[in-house]
């Protein structure tokens, strides 16, 4: 589903002392079928951004577009149930929010609220399972009883029994082991390919974004400061550093490798292997003297 | 030998008797003013061990050793105050309505008296480059100030070791070097031993030395040279090996033999710089 704000302002408290702009006159269209990263450093605006995605919070001014969904300021939105089964929001630490007894249980719960047929439910939970990596034979255990890492799967995978077209997720990798955290990305991409998702993650890895988005959206005090192609956008250091962020380890190092070899290098997403090589040759062809 | 501070010697730890051990035959020491990382995949036992460091939890087998005491229940105030603690997340670390009266809340436990307090507390801040948020609620504050204050609270008891259990996990990158600057400065500042326990490389990097856990027993230890030597390894135990790291790893298979195993940007650019030299 595309995903357009137009002109989005949102103030938390508004009309009280605590009154608080978290979103000022947002606007970019996200087509349908891309992976979209968003970053900005704390308190930037970016989990406001993603409650309007699922009607948890409604635009103070101006107007969001899901796919056919509109949210508008000042309107009651009768179509909002429909807009929750669309799309699906990973929270921050979701395995924070298991409940149920079974892992069985907290997979259906979504499906189940919205009635959706037993054997439906059923079939949605083994896939479901199966697609974060988990094995069927969990579902009679306890959430409580497995390791973080698993709760945290168990969480997604209630998310994706509600088989949303668009997914979104709030720094879904935070805690995980580096191997936790590439298991998790990789398997959100699979996702995001095989079941043709729009796809919408918070990050705070510029790795993952660089990785995994084909746009980035940068957030800045409320307001959208860049946007682009990662590339694009983190070939940018210098602006970047401005709002308080990085750029991915390996552009950062060929910066410095140019000003101390007074040489230019061009990264392109190109493997480490091909980028050592490079590298090497740089270093060969340099030392001509004239 | 060199004095110790904290010492575990074969330390193994179960939650409940029919539980699996969670630790098995731990034995590590760190020394004064140290500064020792550790890492370990999720439920690898690191912060089972943070416990074991301060008396929140007891071995089963084996015993543990602060400045030369062992930890038991008659012990375990007073070793509090010798080892401090800062947890992951950000929100569950205040107990004061502001910044100073949540620095003040440790020194009170702590029996300390009042001129003194003030004093404590305006040192630590001060460390941390909190001070001129004193008055400050906490909840106004970003999360790498939170946690820096939240050091500030662990500092004013005057630990010997400070324990940063995932203490960046929470952070955006400019809160994680906050931190890290913090911890930098700190050691330049006072006589205080540090243990790490984290994922992110870059933070191992600077670290004296490194221990590795896996399964709840210890891996292997050794300098973070020595430790990110060991790439293919940490790969298969569920870690990774820094970007740097890795690229000298590439360099290598090609024939650019680097003179030591660069572990940062600046030492890669110097290695790269003599290997120019002598093409
Ligand atoms: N319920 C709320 N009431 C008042 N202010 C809020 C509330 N939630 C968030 N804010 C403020 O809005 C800003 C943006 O917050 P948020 O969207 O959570 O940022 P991010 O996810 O980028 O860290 C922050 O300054 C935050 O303090
Ligand atoms: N309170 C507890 N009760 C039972 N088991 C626990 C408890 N806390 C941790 N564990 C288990 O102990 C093991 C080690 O956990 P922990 O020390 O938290 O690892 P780490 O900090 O390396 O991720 C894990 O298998 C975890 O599930
Ligand atoms: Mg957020
Ligand atoms: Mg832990």
């Amino acid at each position: 589903m595309q995903i357009s704000f137009k002109n989005v302002s949102y103030i938390y408290q508004p009309k009280t002392p605590f009154e608080y702009k978290a979103l000022q006159d947002l606007s970019f269209t996200i087509p349908s079928g891309s992976f979209v990263a968003v970053i900005g450093h704390t308190g930037s605006g970016k989990s406001t951004l993603l409650q309007h995605l699922n009607g948890l919070l409604a635009p103070t001014h101006g107007e969001v577009e899901i796919g056919d969904y509109k949210i508008q300021a000042d309107e009651k939105n009768k179509q909002l149930k429909s807009l929750r089964e669309q799309v699906g929001v990973v929270f921050q630490y979701p395995e924070h929010q298991l409940f149920e007894e079974t892992v069985y249980k907290d997979i259906a719960f979504g499906p189940t609220n919205f009635g959706v047929e037993k054997d439906e439910i059923d079939d949605r939970v083994e896939r479901t399972i199966d697609s974060v990596g988990l094995s069927s034979d969990m579902l009679e255990r306890s959430p409580f009883d497995l390791s973080g890492g698993q709760m945290r799967r168990v969480a997604i995978a209630g998310v994706l029994a509600m088989e949303p077209s668009v997914l979104v997720l709030d720094e879904p990798t935070a805690g995980l082991d580096p191997r936790g955290q590439r298991e998790m990305m990789d398997m959100f991409y699979q996702l995001h390919r095989d079941q043709q998702l729009t796809t919408v993650l918070v990050t705070h890895s510029m790795e993952d974004a660089l990785a995994y988005a084909d746009y980035v959206l940068v957030m800045d005090q409320g307001q959208l400061y860049m946007e682009g192609e990662p590339l694009e956008v983190f070939h940018q250091k210098e602006a970047l550093n401005d709002v308080g962020l990085d750029v991915p380890e390996i552009i950062e190092f060929i910066t410095k490798f140019e000003q101390k070899f007074d040489t230019s290098m061009q990264y392109t997403n190109q493997p480490l292997s091909q980028f050592a090589e490079q590298l090497k040759n740089k270093l060969k062809g340099g030392h001509h003297d004239e | 030998m060199e004095r110790s501070f904290l010492t575990f010697n074969n330390v193994s730890f179960q939650y409940r008797e029919d539980y699996p051990w969670v630790l098995q035959n731990v034995t590590l020491n760190v020394k004064p003013n140290e500064w020792v990382a550790i890492i370990g995949h999720n439920g690898s036992g690191k912060s089972t061990m943070a416990k074991l460091m301060n008396g929140l939890l007891f071995p089963q087998h084996g015993s543990v050793v602060v400045d030369g005491e062992e930890l038991a229940e008659e012990t375990i105030w007073e070793i509090r105050k010798k080892v401090g603690m800062v947890f992951q997340n950000p929100d569950n670390q205040f107990v004061g309505t502001t910044v100073k009266d949540d620095v003040a809340f440790g020194l009170e436990n702590h029996g300390v008296p009042r001129e003194e307090m003030i004093k404590r507390i305006q040192q630590s801040l001060e460390t941390v480059g909190m001070s001129s948020y004193e008055n400050q609620e906490p909840h106004r504050l970003s999360g790498g100030q939170k946690q820096r204050v939240a050091i500030a609270s662990v500092l004013a008891v005057s630990p010997e070791l400070i324990i940063f259990d995932e203490a960046t996990a929470m952070l955006d990158p400019k809160g994680r070097r906050e931190i890290m600057n913090t911890v930098n400065h700190l050691r330049r500042e006072r006589d205080v031993s540090i243990i790490t326990i984290t994922h992110d490389l870059n933070e191992v990097a600077m670290a004296d030395r490194v221990i590795v856990m896996n399964k709840g027993e210890v891996w292997h230890e050794g300098t973070p040279r020595e430790i990110f030597a060991k790439q293919a390894e940490l790969t298969d135990i569920g870690l990774d090996a820094p970007f740097v790291t890795k690229l000298a790893h590439e360099l290598k298979d090609m024939g650019l033999d680097l003179e030591m195993e660069p572990i940062n940007h600046e030492e890669m650019l110097d290695a790269l710089c003599k290997y120019h030299l002598k093409t």
